[in-house]
Order: structure tokens, then C-alpha cells, then sequence
């Protein structure tokens, strides 16, 4: 069986996800990038997302676990919503189409490569601090 | 773009987020969370849908709504990673190899499969 939700938690993804989509879709059309080219934007709000997901959720889960709303609102919502999936893929295939393998291939494996060292280090940073508070 | 358009972003990205939220718990609740199948359902879902989106060739406030607001929103680079990681950490490394891999190459068919769709539809 799925939990049923519970509607402050739907309220708080909704609104950390609204402000991630905000941040997303302005930074998108402040700095836009040609077709098939490094896609600073999306590269940019990746990889920052990963760091503040790996900060806020070892800090949640090992810190402060008292805060109901606070993983919902910052992870799941602002987090999961400043970072995107599908608009990374569509970027690769437009690159594939115009046939730069070479820059996919740097793009897929820098986002992949920095995005996971963003989460481990910032999750050990958190602990660090702990250890020595 | 309009101040009515910036409303529907802020509206639909909050709504991408709980969409993903409900989807990853449903599949995660039916597969068991040993392997993050539910981002994976969520990030491979949204790639086929944003596809879909570009073979119909949307334009305008309508393309940064649907695919930017809606589907930038449902789908997630920074849970992708994190749960990578955190498989990883718990001795799993070849399981976040299998999880980064699957879906960089299955996403990249579902859109591409969405957006041969689209472009036939």
C-alpha cells in the first residue's frame, strides 16, 4: 500500500518545487545558449542542486531530524525542481543530431562526474562540522 | 513573457514536483526501494514526454510551460545523483554504476522514441 500523503507535505514540495521552477525558467531565459552547444544553464542549476541536495538531506537525516516539512520543501521540492532530467536529455540528442559526439559525450560525463562529487562532498562536509561541533 | 505566464510556471513547477513526489512513492512502494526505480520511472517518463513535446513542435510561452515549468520540474538531475551516491556508501557501487548508466541510455531512447512519436502523431 502507498501512504497517504498528508497535505502540509504537499504543500511544502509544491512550494520549494515552484521556486525551483521560478529560478530554473529565469536563469533559461536571462543566458540562452545556441543549439548544440555547452548548456551553461541547465549544466549551472545541475550542478548546484546537487550540492544543496546532498547538503540539506545528510544534514536533515543526520542533523536535525526534527523538522517535518523542512526535506520536502528544500529536497524534494526546491532541489528536485531546480534540477532537470528530460531537459538534459533533449540537450544531448540535439547534440547528437548536429553530430558533436565529442561534446555529448563531455557534457553527459562532466554533469554525471561533478554532480555525484557535488553530493559526496557537500554530505561530508556536513558530517565534518558535525564531528567538530 | 507575461506575468500570467510567470504564475503558470511557478503553478505547474510546484505541480511537476508533486507529481514526481507521488509517482516515486507509488513505484517505490510496488518494487521496494533497494534500487531508486522510482526516480528512474519519474526521469525516464518525463524524458518520453518531453520528447513527445518537441515532435509536436510547441513554441513559445506554451514549450516553456509544458516542457520548462511542467516537465523540468517532474524529472530531477540532483535525486539521480544523490541516490548514486548514497548507493555507494552503503557498499552498492556497482548498483549506482547500473542506476547512472540505465538511465543516461534509456533516457536518452525514451526521448528520442517520444519525440519520433511526436513527429508522427
Amino acid at each position: 500500500m502507498v501512504p497517504r500523503p498528508d497535505r502540509q507535505e504537499l504543500a511544502a514540495i509544491a512550494l520549494g518545487g515552484a521556486a525551483g521552477a521560478l529560478l530554473r525558467v529565469a536563469l533559461s531565459r536571462s543566458y540562452t545558449s545556441a543549439d548544440a552547444s555547452w548548456p551553461w544553464v541547465t549544466f549551472a542549476v545541475n550542478i548546484a542542486g546537487a550540492i544543496l541536495l546532498g547538503y540539506f538531506v545528510t544534514r536533515l537525516q543526520e542533523r536535525l531530524p526534527l523538522s517535518a516539512y523542512r526535506r520536502p520543501l528544500l529536497g524534494t521540492g526546491f532541489c528536485g525542481a531546480l534540477t532537470t532530467f528530460s531537459t538534459m536529455q533533449l540537450e544531448l540528442l540535439r547534440m547528437l543530431d548536429a553530430h558533436r559526439y565529442g561534446l555529448a559525450t563531455g557534457y553527459a560525463a562532466v554533469s554525471i562526474a561533478l554532480g555525484y562529487a557535488c553530493v559526496h562532498a557537500s554530505s561530508a562536509f556536513v558530517r565534518r562540522v558535525r564531528r567538530l561541533v | 513573457m507575461s506575468p500570467f505566464a510567470w504564475a503558470g510556471v511557478a503553478v505547474l513547477g510546484g505541480g511537476g514536483a508533486i507529481l514526481r513526489f507521488l509517482l516515486d512513492g507509488l513505484v517505490s512502494a510496488r518494487v521496494g526501494r533497494d534500487l531508486p526505480f522510482g526516480t528512474l520511472a519519474v526521469n525516464l517518463s518525463g524524458a518520453l514526454l518531453l520528447g513527445l513535446v518537441t515532435g509536436i513542435v510547441l513554441t513559445g510561452d506554451a514549450l516553456v510551460l509544458v516542457a520548462g515549468a511542467t516537465l523540468g520540474s517532474f524529472t530531477t538531475f540532483s535525486t539521480w545523483m544523490f541516490e548514486s551516491q548514497r548507493l555507494t556508501e552503503e557498499g552498492e557501487g556497482r548498483y549506482a554504476l547500473v542506476n547512472v548508466g540505465v538511465s543516461l541510455a534509456a533516457g536518452l531512447g525514451a526521448i528520442a522514441l517520444g519525440r519520433f512519436i511526436g513527429g508522427h502523431l
